[in-house]
């Protein structure tokens, strides 16, 4: 298999250095750019030390390095988005098809081309900016780090090259490759900033977890490309253009059905949702348990000390209070229509950030909350009291409608994140993700809206009373 | 000779869409079958799912005896295909080209060195082996894909529009070099809206509209079915004067004036002879006696016209 990948592999290669538009810049990336930014470098040491601010030269070089290193790999995503689509539209894939190659080397082999030219470009550029600091301040780095921003740095090229290879293989056109490009490129933004922070912060160790879990993402986007690669699908969708009337028809169509009506969505439409994202509603909870488990092994860990929080006490006068505060940017005033806005904008908000993240970001309202609610029982614990019967107290009476709501707007979140990577046989990439996304609005529709409003109501009304009947005395 | 390609119940669904509808057929080994058929008749989709790259929504086809989808990677040895638009690499060279093909088929590095030379002489684009395809005419650019098809020496060998884009000169070339194929037993489909090439070529015709193989035969058996008797045309030298002999009912005529005479005979052996004895007899001298042409694209459009016809009226 990956001799055959290999023949691909060099071909691409040996085109790809054929074409100056590809060459032209990833010459300037590795040559021109390191030099630019190791001047840039000692400027910025030279004007810091004046003012005995040493530290902010020695975070400065990993960041550069990370910066110097990103470019190159830009280019792993342009070479490898149009990788299947392009030769389709230039159809020259349909010889390529003709031969006995197998998917799996097929795919392979565009993948391992589409990545090595940049990614050699990127660790060339390293190297270049390294030496220039070398001879200019004689600046050796740390070894650890530097090897840890060389592997982020390939785990995300193959992160970028793998995922838009899936959508170059289950897209039409370049144009619509491109369009869904933005699903790869805004969490890869993301990410670079996460890292820069790190970087800046001194936070090396961090830098490992990203490390796994880019690899994880690496293995999770490569094993769906093989599985989902399928020469028929490529050559049997006929090139199409996109446009806004075409979106909303399909939209419309995954949306409305056959025939439509309210009772047909709750009688058939929602039965069969759930059964069919049975995946996703499983990992969101198993996101969320993993995630009650750390914070109580955290509180664990770090227990508070019981001074501080002393018994739990509730004060009625404090309810009073909460219900009359107006709110603020973070917490909503406790009434019904403040909460269930509140709850509705998160989970709208995470699901879109959501889309743009494979749907991992989806997951994170939840996984913040369980985290905290873990952490509390374990302090509670720690203090010696039922953190149970506090968290059936407290959470319970709203939390057994809110948070089925929350886990279905997060796992149809998580879907439609993950749709353009994981198209089902027969479908493409823009289709998977329309019809995704009408899941997700007929699911918060008819669903998650009406179960958040009834939520809201009980945690007004009912939850305060529970808590200070249990612990108002 | 065994059948080398046979589909049985072949058929195809996109959607709502049947692009191929139960074809059956079979070709023989070292035969020529033109596939015709209107734009979007089903010809390309047929020929992929013969080549392996789709998979038959219902029935089977089988290539020198391999399943189409359970043996898809030696099909894909057994076959050469000529796509209908070349798609070839514009900035690799021919012999680059040609060589990461052979490769793609496990060729031995000199056997594909001396194959793709000997194709290349044979087309006569060897002495443009160091320019990049980008720089080749339409005509080279389908030759070279033609040799591509060719490279791996296939026993069956796909063409869709293969002289679509030639000069005539090259044309006659590749339509020599399709005849040499089959004379060394390759077994040939060609899918061609050129009848002239269908019909100087192909063993047989096979022709699809709307998926539905709707004909299948022989050119000449075809133009029998469709248009009836071969029609016959005696002229002479000057006016008769008396009635034409009608040989007791063997002819049927067609049309008949005082110097010639059109008609259908079911014996044209027996038959012409008589009529010039005859025509002898009463001293009318012949000046000619010959079959009336009838080219395929009578065939073909009566074929799909009636086709047209019997749709519209379901």
């Amino acid at each position: 298999m990956l001799s055959d990948a290999l023949i691909i592999t060099r071909r691409e290669v040996r085109d790809s250095l054929r074409d100056w538009r590809i060459v032209a810049p990833i010459l300037i990336l590795t040559l021109i750019f390191p030099w630019i930014m190791n001047l840039s470098t000692r400027l910025a040491i030279n004007f810091v030390e004046q003012y005995n601010a040493t530290i902010i030269p020695l975070r400065l070089v990993p960041f550069a390095v990370m910066i110097v290193g990103f470019f190159p790999i830009s280019f792993s995503l342009i070479i490898a988005l149009e990788t299947f689509v392009g030769e389709k539209e230039r159809s020259s894939l349909e010889p390529l098809l003709d031969t006995p190659i197998s998917d799996a080397s097929l795919y392979l082999g565009k993948l391992l081309a589409a990545m090595i030219p940049p990614l050699f470009a990127s660790y060339l550029g390293v190297a270049a900016y390294l030496l220039g600091l070398y001879l200019s301040i004689q600046y050796v780095p740390e070894w650890s780090v530097l090897f840890q921003i060389l592997m982020t740095t390939t785990m995300e090229a193959l992160v970028m090259v793998s995922g838009a290879v899936v959508v170059s293989s289950h897209t039409t056109s370049v144009r619509a490759a491109n369009l869904l490009a933005s699903f790869i490129i805004i969490p890869m933004a993301f990410l670079l900033q996460g890292e820069s922070i790190l970087l800046f912060w001194g936070q090396y160790d961090v830098m490992w977890y990203i490390l796994a879990l880019l690899l994880v993402a690496d293995v999770l986007l490569i094993r769906t490309g093989i599985r989902t690669f399928n020469r028929e699908e490529i050559l049997a969708r006929e090139i199409d253009e996109l446009n806004l009337g075409a979106i909303v028809r399909l939209f419309r169509r995954f949306f409305l059905g056959a025939h439509f009506s309210i009772a047909r969505v709750y009688r058939d439409d929602v039965p069969r949702l759930l059964r069919e994202n049975r995946l996703p509603i499983a990992t969101t909870l198993g996101a969320m348990l993993i995630a009650l488990i750390g914070g109580w092994v955290f509180a664990l860990w770090f227990p508070l000390p019981a001074d501080l929080i002393g018994s739990i006490k509730i004060d009625p006068e404090l309810i009073r209070q909460q219900t009359a505060f107006s709110g603020n940017s973070i917490l909503p005033r406790l009434d019904a229509g403040a909460i269930f806005f509140y709850n509705l904008r998160s989970l709208l908000g995470f699901a879109l950030l959501g889309l743009f993240s494979f749907g991992s970001l989806a997951c994170l309202p939840m996984v913040t909350t369980m985290g905290l609610v873990g952490f509390i029982i374990g302090e509670i614990r720690v203090l010696g009291m039922d953190g149970v019967v506090f968290l059936a107290a407290a959470l319970l009476p709203h939390g057994v409608i809110e948070l089925p709501a929350a886990i279905l707007a997060t796992a149809f979140a998580l879907r439609a994140g993950a749709s353009i990577i994981a198209p089902p046989p027969g479908v493409t990439a823009g289709e998977n993700l329309m019809r995704a996304l009408a899941d997700l609005v007929k699911m918060i529709l008819f669903v998650v809206l009406p179960l958040l409003a009834l939520a809201a109501l009980i945690e007004t009304n009912v939850t305060p009373q529970i808590l200070i009947w249990l612990y108002g005395r | 000779m065994p059948p080398l390609i046979e589909t049985l119940e072949l058929t195809k669904q996109f959607d709502t869409l049947t692009a191929v509808d139960h074809l059956t057929f079979t070709v023989a080994e070292g035969e020529i079958l033109a596939l015709l058929g209107p734009n979007g008749a089903g010809k390309t989709t047929t020929v992929r799912m013969l080549s392996s790259i789709l998979k038959p929504t219902s029935g089977s086809a089988r290539i020198a005896g391999h399943d189409v989808v359970q043996d898809a990677r030696i099909v894909r040895h057994l076959i050469g295909h000529l796509t209908e638009f070349p798609g070839l690499y514009l900035r690799m060279r021919p012999l680059e080209y040609l060589d990461f093909f052979g490769e793609l088929q496990h060729m031995p590095r000199a056997t594909r060195c001396a194959r793709a030379e000997e194709l290349m002489k044979h087309f006569e684009l060897w002495d443009a082996r160091d320019r990049r395809l980008g720089e080749f005419s339409k005509g080279m650019r389908q030759k070279m894909a033609l040799i591509r098809a060719m490279l791996h020496a296939p026993r069956v060998l796909f063409l869709d529009e293969p002289t679509s884009a030639m000069d005539p000169h090259s044309a006659k070339q590749v339509r020599d070099a399709i005849a040499t194929l089959r004379g060394s037993g390759h077994t040939i489909f060609l899918c061609t809206h050129n009848l002239y090439e269908a019909e100087s070529l192909a063993d047989h015709i096979a022709v699809i509209r709307r998926g539905k193989l709707i004909a299948f035969g022989a050119p000449a058996q075809l133009k029998r079915d469709l248009l009836g008797l071969p029609l016959w045309q005696v002229r002479l030298t000057r006016p008769l004067n008396q009635p034409w002999p009608y040989l007791n009912g063997h002819l049927q005529i067609q049309a008949q004036d005082d110097i010639s005479l059109s008609y259908h005979t079911a014996s044209p052996e027996i038959t012409n002879p008589l009529l010039l004895r005859q025509l002898q007899a009463i001293g009318a001298d012949v000046l000619t006696l010959q079959e009336v042409p009838r080219s395929l694209e009578e065939v073909y459009l009566r074929l799909v016209q009636d086709s047209s016809g019997q749709s519209g009226n379901q």
